[in-house]
């Protein structure tokens, strides 16, 4: 069963990284990106499962907040730095 | 929301702190998996030192961490996970459904919350649930986005803000 | 018994996740435009992330890897909605599509 997850969230980052560099907008990129993430996490975690070591958690841990912490980083970014709306900054 | 723990160091600072040491050795002792005395050692001086950075940074207060709400939050994550897989699988219907089903919508919301912290459990709640998210906040609406008309016209009927409110009330 | 039953109830969890996951997979390529997609997206990171994480909790029992699963679960459940605002915030200032304005609803 786990094999089977492992390939299911195998399969879902393609359609991540796929949307990643399809998407029309940087802000598609940005969510796909943080979508690749988020399964980074949970194949980390399944993965450990699977191979019998359970000291993949604390990765998968400190995984989640580096994928978090620079998401935000990047839309902090990029938020008012769209050229045609200079003029809407609060 | 004005910061109040450190200027008063009454009975309720020290709870906070109290409460903030019990969470981190918590954590610390969850986390770490190893009880020598030395590794215990490390874990006491660094959960002291965060209490004394978190001090100077002044967000030990209510707001950093709500104990006045948590004997009736325990009822709203209920209704909130029933809520969640719900709307969880509307969602997973209609992305099977395909374009034709959603009607992507937005609108602005009123907010009936007195405090920051209720307006953020509203907001995040509103986000948690997939199907709609709350996109911008000012002083008295959320502005929501939702992936059908059916979204928006239950958000409008106000239960998740009326139990937001019971909750800080 | 009782281990049948937990390794029964964890397969449950664990294929109702990867159903999940699939599905919000597919709704990322599939909706017209960046606000549908973080819905679908939303669906990969509530439902199907807690409950493969429940699987494996399961399959743990109790001790430290359960309560380090349910650290990763809780950190999931409280970054996620906060990540998806942000996108959605950054995308309205940066003059995506919506108008705040348009009120189609009321």
């Amino acid at each position: 069963m786990l094999t089977v997850v492992v390939i299911a969230l195998l399969v879902v980052m393609v359609m991540a990284l796929s949307r990643a560099l399809l998407g029309p907008t940087i802000y598609d990129r940005i969510l796909a990106v943080n979508v690749f993430g988020t399964k980074t996490v949970l194949l980390i975690a399944v993965v450990g499962f699977l191979f019998g070591r359970p000291d993949f958690l604390d990765i998968a841990l400190v995984y989640a907040l580096i994928n978090f912490i620079s998401v935000i980083g990047v839309l902090r970014y990029f938020e008012y730095s769209n050229d045609r709306h200079q003029g809407d900054n609060p | 929301m004005k910061l109040q723990s450190g200027s008063e160091p009454g009975a309720d600072a020290l709870k906070y702190r109290l409460s903030l040491f019990l969470l981190l050795v918590v954590l610390w002792l969850g986390n770490s998996g190893l009880y020598s005395f030395l590794l215990l050692g490390f874990g006491l001086a660094s959960v002291i030192f965060v209490i004394w950075v978190s001090h100077c940074l002044a967000v030990v207060d209510q707001e950093s961490q709500p104990l006045h709400l948590a004997r009736r939050l325990p009822k709203f994550f209920g209704w909130l996970i029933v809520k969640i897989i719900r709307s969880n699988i509307d969602v997973v219907r209609l992305i099977w459904l395909g374009n034709r089903a959603i009607s992507p919508c937005s609108t602005r919301l009123p907010l009936g919350q007195k405090s920051d912290l209720g307006r953020v459990i509203y907001a995040n709640a509103i986000t948690l649930t997939p199907g709609t998210v709350a996109m911008d906040m000012d002083d008295d609406t959320v502005l929501v986005h939702a992936l059908t008309r059916e979204g928006i016209e239950d958000l409008q009927e106000g239960e998740m803000r009326r139990r937001v409110a019971e909750l800080e009330r | 018994m009782i281990a049948l039953l937990l390794e029964g109830v964890s397969v449950l969890c664990l294929g109702t996740g990867i159903f999940l996951l699939v599905s919000g997979g597919v709704g990322l390529l599939r909706f017209p435009e960046v606000f549908s997609r973080m819905h679908a997206a939303g669906v990969t990171e509530t439902l199907a992330a807690s409950l493969i994480l429940l699987g494996l909790m399961l399959l743990a029992g109790w001790g430290i890897v359960m309560f380090k699963l349910l650290l990763i679960l809780l950190f999931i459940l409280i970054t996620s909605p906060t990540a998806s605002h942000a996108l959605a915030k950054s995308a309205v200032h940066g003059g995506l599509g919506v108008d705040p304005d348009r009120n189609e609803t009321s």
